[in-house]
């Protein structure tokens, strides 16, 4: 089914609109609204966003690959960063992507089997006072210790999170 | 934050530091108190003010409050490291003046502790041409990392009778080790609108688009609803502060590459496009935005020209130990092996050895030395503190210190250049004597492939390159010849591209393999035993097929 947005992100992209010089500058907000609506950026997306601000769907998809962030296929209900850069790796970074692993049973770059977690590794996240620490889904979460993420994940994994 | 995030943030907290029940001081003379008890000597030196050592707050961190009014509840740190509050003498902050303030992201709170007092003045009593002025003499460098003086850039602007002139503040802060910016988007956005209406009516700007990175949802929510408080004020809109001056403000979001960081590149992506750094000339002031002339300003350069103004130009510029040339207090940042990582002000010029001994408390572990530390950012070459200055003739710039440790010259954007490193954003990595140097190479250029635009061959393919040979290297299968290759590769990289990202892999990879070039030669003769390297739990899955 072809993709559309809700009225009220619909009014979102008409205030995106109006913030700069030229229709295209909008384009990553946008997508942004999208993927906050459908989860990732599927090929339907792209070629909404296309038609709507009138580019090539190659200029879209262009756009979506260069940035880690859109997804271009399906998440879990819960996205998770491990930070992997070196100020979280001096301070744990590491044994923090392997609890997960092993917790999730996945490897960095899947989602677990019960659909909840996608487990990403990212680049500095700009946190590194904090470290380790991971980004899930728009949250950071800061100066972790295993037992720390485990408490996070049981209130994720429970949906207690996600108001 | 709504309410219930902020629950879901305090539970965790507790949940996660439930063996650190210690309760901070609440307020600042409980805990100057507090501080004067831990110190044995009276007459020592007070600690440092930490301005936001003092974590960003982001939804639902187990990470700390603000500073001052709550200390961090740190769930990896024992208690003992937690940041004392007493303040310094002799030094002022001010561009952290309000960190401690509790809710000081809402405008009512800000104003009261004096926001939006000299955007008022500056834009009904000033003449743009004066605030340049101020500014100009203040000789605050840019705090993005290249460090070049903000006034000079803003004298480059040049705009034709049908141009718009624009300002851009960057704050796509993604540099490893960088973590400053956040702290004023967090704690105190009205910091920055302050600055960018100032700033906006400086250079004769009407628009504003403040870039941040994607990953920082928070800091983008708390921009947006302290720009929705100014503009119902009346302060950003058509006539702020009365002043028949138009200036509109809007956050664009990022969503996740480190290259738009690089101005030509932000432009680009500000403009729907892929981050991918443009030629220059023609430089932004002349041709930027939606090609009309642009300013790009870092985020902490625009929140200090409030300061600069209300304290004049010189004043503030002679508040720095590298008066003139280098203006200010800024933002340190340091991270790593230390006691207290944080966000310190201070004036500009403090040694790194002041950083890591009295802002972030000393070495993590009290056995484990510093054995090297990355200065201003993962692009900047390490210091090793066992290596001297090596300036003997007089006319040296840095002669002053000759035969000093690496780390007692003081941070300056031109100091730090004659040492053969860079400030960067002045945020220090600090790695102690456990770290496998080799390890931190690597973990730094596989950040460096990874984020490489593509646009240009000699970064595309060197920063790869780089990445496997350090790979061949720790795997055991290198040898000594790979050890030449890693500094060919880098040098072949520098000066050949667009823009400066792959001299930003290049030089810190060049400052690692002179520096440390026993621990690479050891590596690529014996190999990096696959518990030290970081990334073993998934290389056997590659190494083990091999």
């Amino acid at each position: 089914m072809a993709f559309s947005l809700t009225p009220e992100r619909e009014k979102e992209v008409d205030d995106l609109l109006t913030r700069y010089p030229t229709t295209r500058a909008a384009l990553i907000p946008i997508l942004w609204v999208c993927q906050r609506q459908h989860g990732w950026v599927s090929p339907d997306v792209i070629q909404w966003v296309a038609d709507r601000l009138e580019l090539t769907t190659a200029q879209v998809k262009g756009v979506v690959t260069f940035y880690t962030m859109f997804h271009q296929e399906p998440v879990g209900e819960n996205v998770i960063w491990v930070c992997r850069t070196l100020s979280c790796d001096l301070r744990g970074g590491k044994a923090l992507q392997e609890h997960l692993e092993e917790r999730l049973g996945c490897h960095a770059g899947q989602t677990s089997s019960d659909g909840k977690f996608t487990l990403l590794k990212a680049e500095c996240l700009a946190a590194c006072g904090q470290a380790p620490m991971v980004q899930i889904n728009d949250d950071y979460y800061e100066n972790l210790t295993v037992e720390a993420i485990d408490a996070i994940l049981d209130r994720h994994a429970s949906g207690e999170a996600a108001e | 934050m709504s309410d219930e995030t902020k629950k879901d943030a305090e539970e965790i907290a507790a949940a996660a530091a439930s063996s650190d029940k210690a309760d901070p001081p609440s307020d600042p003379s409980e805990a100057k108190a507090a501080a004067d008890q831990e110190s044995p000597d009276p007459a020592a030196k007070p600690a440092p003010k930490p301005a936001g050592s003092v974590a960003p707050k982001s939804a639902g961190s187990v990470a700390p409050k603000p500073a001052g009014s709550v200390a961090p509840k740190r769930a990896s740190v024992p208690p003992t490291s937690r940041p004392s509050v007493a303040p310094t003498t002799g030094f002022k902050p001010l561009i952290s003046s309000r960190y401690t303030v509790p809710d000081v992201h809402k405008i009512e709170v800000a104003e009261r502790h004096g926001a939006y007092k000299i955007a008022r003045r500056a834009l009904m009593a000033m003449t743009p041409e004066k605030i340049r002025e101020e500014v100009k003499a203040a000789s605050i460098r840019g705090r993005g990392g290249a460090g070049f003086p903000a006034g000079i850039k803003w004298g480059f602007l040049n705009p034709g009778p049908d141009e718009q002139v624009y300002l851009v503040v960057n704050g796509d802060e993604s540099e490893p080790g960088t973590f400053k910016d956040r702290t004023i988007l967090n704690i105190d956005p009205h910091r920055l609108i302050e600055g960018i209406l100032i700033t906006c009516y400086a250079i004769g700007a009407h628009r504003c688009w403040v870039y941040i990175r994607g990953e920082l949802q928070h800091s983008i929510k708390q921009l947006d609803a302290a720009l929705a408080e100014a503009r119902a004020k009346g302060y950003v809109g058509a006539r702020p502060f009365g002043k028949p001056h138009e200036i509109e403000i809007f956050t664009h979001t990022g969503a996740g590459a480190y290259i738009c960081g690089e101005e030509t590149a932000l432009l680009n992506s500000l403009e729907g496009r892929r981050g991918e750094p443009r030629l220059k000339p023609p430089f932004p002031a002349i041709k930027g935005a939606f090609d009309m002339p642009t300013i790009v300003n870092n985020v902490e350069t625009i929140a200090a020209v409030p300061d600069i103004l209300e304290m004049g130009g010189e004043s503030w510029n002679k508040l720095s130990r590298l008066s003139p040339q280098d203006g200010g207090t800024r933002l340190y940042g340091i991270s790593g092996h230390v006691k207290k990582p944080g966000v310190y002000e201070a004036p500009v010029g403090i040694s790194m050895r002041d950083l890591i001994d009295e802002y972030g408390g000393g070495m993590l572990h009290d056995d484990r030395p510093l054995k090297a530390v990355i200065p201003g950012g993962s692009s900047t070459p390490v210091l090793r503190p066992d290596w001297k200055v090596d300036a003997p003739k007089e006319d040296h710039p840095l002669h002053k210190w000759h035969g000093m440790s690496e780390i007692d010259v003081p941070m300056g954007v031109d100091t730090y250049r004659a040492l053969g490193t860079m400030l960067g954003t002045c945020c220090a990595i600090v790695m102690d004597s456990s770290v496998n140097m080799v390890e931190a190479t690597r973990n730094l250029m596989r950040f460096y492939k990874h984020e490489s635009c593509g646009q240009c061959t000699p970064c595309r393919e060197g920063s790869g390159w780089l990445v496997d040979t350090l790979q061949q290297i720790v795997s055991g299968k290198g040898s000594v010849q790979d050890v030449e290759t890693l500094a060919e590769i880098a040098n072949n990289m520098m000066g050949n591209t667009i823009c400066a990202f792959a001299d930003g892999t290049a030089m810190p990879l060049l400052g690692m393999v002179q520096k440390f070039r026993e621990e690479f030669v050891e590596a690529a003769t014996k190999g990096t035993p696959l518990d030290v390297r970081h990334d073993s739990s998934t290389v056997d899955l590659f190494e083990g097929a091999a």
